[in-house]
C-alpha cells in the first residue's frame, strides 16, 4: 500500500470550503511538493494528513505501518518561537517524546539527527541566537526524531536567504534519497519544487494538478506558474 | 532580630504561604510570558476583585468559594478567546477586567459590609495586611494548592515544553493541547486567587511576570529559565516579606519592589555577559 492515499477530499473551516476534490497518492520513498497560491489550503492539507484537522468530505488513508506518532512534522515557525529561551539540545530532544526524562536511546537518536543536519556543534546554543537557516535545521532535526518514514514539511525555506534556502532543499533531498524517507513538502518556490520533487500537487481555483514534476512543467497550470515555456527538468 | 518576628505564628504562616505562592507564580509565569499571556494575570485578578466584592456583599462565609470558580471559568474562556474569537484576547481581557473592577467597587459602596469601605478596598487591591491575617484553614488550603500546582508543573514538564514552544508540533505528537491549555488556565486562576492574599489584586502580574522575565535576561535554556525563575520568585518573596515585617510596610509593594530590583540586576548581568 502507498504511504498516503487521499480520495476526493474537500478542505475548509467554519463551513467555508477552501479546496475541493483533492485526490493523490504518496508512494513509499516519494517526494511530493504541494504548491499553489496563498490561501489555497496547502497548510490545511498538511494538517489534514497529520490528522490535526478532518476533511469536510472524502477520506485520507495513511499506511497502518506509519502510526500517527511516527510522522515528522515541520510546522511553519511562529512569532513567539523567535525569542524562545531553549537550547538546541532541548528542542531536538523534545521530538523524541513527551516524557520528563529521556533515556540513552532517545539521546542517541537526538545526537544522530543533529549530526545528520550539521547542527551538533550548536548543541548548547540558544535557539533565539541562531540564524534562520540554523533554526530550520534544528526544527528539521526535531522532526526527524519523531519520524520513522515520513516527513511533512510546511514551507521549510520560508524566510531564508537564497544560500540557506538552497541548503535546505539539498538537505531534504538527501534525506529522501539516502535515508529513504518519504517527503511531503509545502512550498511556494515552484521552480525549486520542480527541480527537486518527484511529484507535484498544485492546489488552486479549478486548477488542480497532480502528476510527476516533469508532467507539471509541461502542463497548462505548470507553464503559467513557472512563468516560462521551458521545462525545469528536461530543459525543453 | 529576625528570630524575634518568627516567634509569631502569623509571621511564620505569612512567610510559608508567601513563598509557596511565589514559587507557583514564578513557574507558571514562564509559560504565560512565553505564550504572550502576561496580561492575563492582571485581567484575572481584577475580575477576582469583582467576584470578591460580590461574595462580600452576599456575606459568603469564605469568599474563596465564589472567587475561585468565577476566576477559573473566566481564565478558560479568555485563553480560548485569545486563540480564536473575533474580539482579540487582549481587547476582551481589557473589557472584562476593567468592568469587574468598576462593578465590584460600585457594589461595595452601595452595600457597604463594613464602616471603612475605602480601607477594605485598598487592602484588597494592594494586599495591605491580608497575608498577616490568614486563618489556619487558609494556610492549609494555600499549602495544599501550591504543592499540587508545583507537582503538576514537574510531572507535565516535557509536555509543557513541547506545547509552549510549538503547539502544532505538539499536536502532531498526539498531545491534546486543548486539554493542557485548559489546565494551564485553571492553574493560573488558582495562583491568581491565592496571590491576592499576598500582594493584592493590582500587583499580581508582578509576581507572575518578573521572575520569568528576570531569568530570561541571563539563562538561555528552558530548564535554566524555569529553575532560576522559581528560585528568584522564592527569594524575592522571602526578602520582600521579611523587609515588610521588619520595617512595617505593606507586604505586596515590598515583594514587588524586590522583584524589580532583581530584574534590574539580572538585566545588567545579561548585558555584561553578552558583551564578552
Amino acid at each position: 500500500m502507498p504511504d498516503i492515499v487521499c480520495k476526493g477530499i474537500s478542505l475548509g473551516y467554519g463551513g467555508k470550503v477552501i479546496a475541493e476534490d483533492i485526490s493523490f497518492t504518496v508512494e513509499e520513498g516519494d517526494y511530493l511538493c504541494i504548491v499553489g497560491e496563498n490561501g489555497a489550503g496547502k497548510s490545511t492539507l498538511v494538517k489534514t494528513l497529520l490528522g490535526l484537522e478532518s476533511p469536510i468530505k472524502g477520506e485520507v488513508l495513511v499506511d497502518s505501518k506509519i502510526s500517527k506518532n511516527s510522522i515528522g512534522y515541520l510546522p511553519q515557525q511562529t512569532e513567539l518561537q523567535r525569542d524562545f529561551p531553549a537550547t538546541v539540545w532541548e528542542i531536538v530532544l523534545s521530538g523524541c517524546g513527551k516524557s520528563l526524562f529521556f533515556g540513552k536511546k532517545q539521546k542517541a537518536i537526538a545526537t544522530e539527527n543533529m549530526k545528520k543536519l550539521g547542527v551538533d556543534n550548536l548543541k548548547d546554543k540558544c535557539y533565539r541566537e541562531l540564524s534562520g537557516g540554523q533554526q530550520q535545521r534544528v526544527l528539521l532535526a526535531r522532526a526527524l526524531c519523531a519520524a520513522k518514514r515520513l516527513l511533512l514539511l510546511d514551507e521549510p525555506a520560508a524566510g531564508l536567504d537564497p544560500v540557506a534556502t538552497n541548503e535546505m532543499y539539498h538537505l531534504v533531498m538527501d534525506l529522501n534519497k539516502q535515508e529513504d524517507i518519504t517527503v511531503v513538502m509545502v512550498s511556494h518556490d515552484i521552480k525549486a519544487a520542480v527541480r527537486h520533487a518527484k511529484h507535484i500537487l498544485h492546489l488552486g481555483d479549478g486548477e488542480m494538478f497532480f502528476g510527476t514534476a516533469h508532467e507539471y512543467s509541461h502542463s497548462k497550470v505548470g507553464i503559467r506558474f513557472l512563468n516560462s515555456d521551458k521545462c525545469g527538468r528536461c530543459g525543453e | 532580630m529576625i528570630s524575634y518576628y518568627f516567634q509569631f505564628d502569623f509571621v511564620r504562616y505569612a512567610f510559608l504561604v508567601g513563598i509557596l505562592i511565589a514559587l507557583c507564580s514564578a513557574l507558571f509565569g514562564v509559560i504565560l510570558v512565553l505564550k504572550r499571556f502576561s496580561f492575563i494575570g492582571d485581567g484575572l485578578s481584577h475580575t477576582a476583585f469583582g467576584a470578591l466584592a460580590v461574595a462580600t456583599v452576599l456575606g459568603v462565609s469564605n469568599p474563596l468559594y465564589v472567587v475561585l470558580p468565577v476566576t477559573a471559568v473566566l481564565a478558560v474562556l479568555l485563553l480560548k478567546a485569545g486563540q480564536k474569537r473575533k474580539i482579540k484576547g487582549d481587547a476582551s481581557l481589557a473589557m472584562v477586567s476593567v468592568g469587574a473592577l468598576a462593578f465590584g467597587y460600585l457594589l461595595l459602596n452601595i452595600f457597604p459590609a463594613s464602616q471603612n469601605v475605602a480601607g477594605d478596598v485598598c487592602g484588597t487591591l494592594f494586599g495591605a495586611t491580608s497575608i498577616l491575617t490568614l486563618s489556619t484553614f487558609d494556610v492549609y488550603l494555600c499549602v495544599a494548592l501550591a504543592l499540587v500546582v508545583t507537582a503538576l508543573f514537574i510531572i507535565l514538564y516535557g509536555k509543557i515544553f513541547l506545547i509552549t514552544f510549538d503547539e502544532n508540533f505538539a499536536r502532531s505528537m498526539g498531545i491534546h493541547t486543548g486539554a493542557y491549555n485548559t489546565v494551564v488556565a485553571i492553574v493560573t486562576a488558582v495562583i491568581i486567587v491565592l496571590a491576592m492574599n499576598l500582594v493584592g489584586s493590582l500587583l499580581i502580574s508582578a509576581l507572575v511576570v518578573f521572575p520569568a522575565l528576570s531569568a530570561m535576561r541571563v539563562f538561555r535554556s528552558f530548564k535554566g529559565v524555569v529553575i532560576s525563575s522559581a528560585a528568584l520568585g522564592v527569594s524575592c518573596a522571602a526578602i520582600g516579606i521579611l523587609g515588610a515585617v521588619v520595617s512595617s510596610v505593606p507586604v505586596g509593594p515590598s515583594v514587588v519592589a524586590v522583584n524589580i530590583i532583581a530584574f534590574l540586576l539580572l538585566f545588567a548581568v545579561g548585558k555584561a555577559l553578552k558583551r564578552e
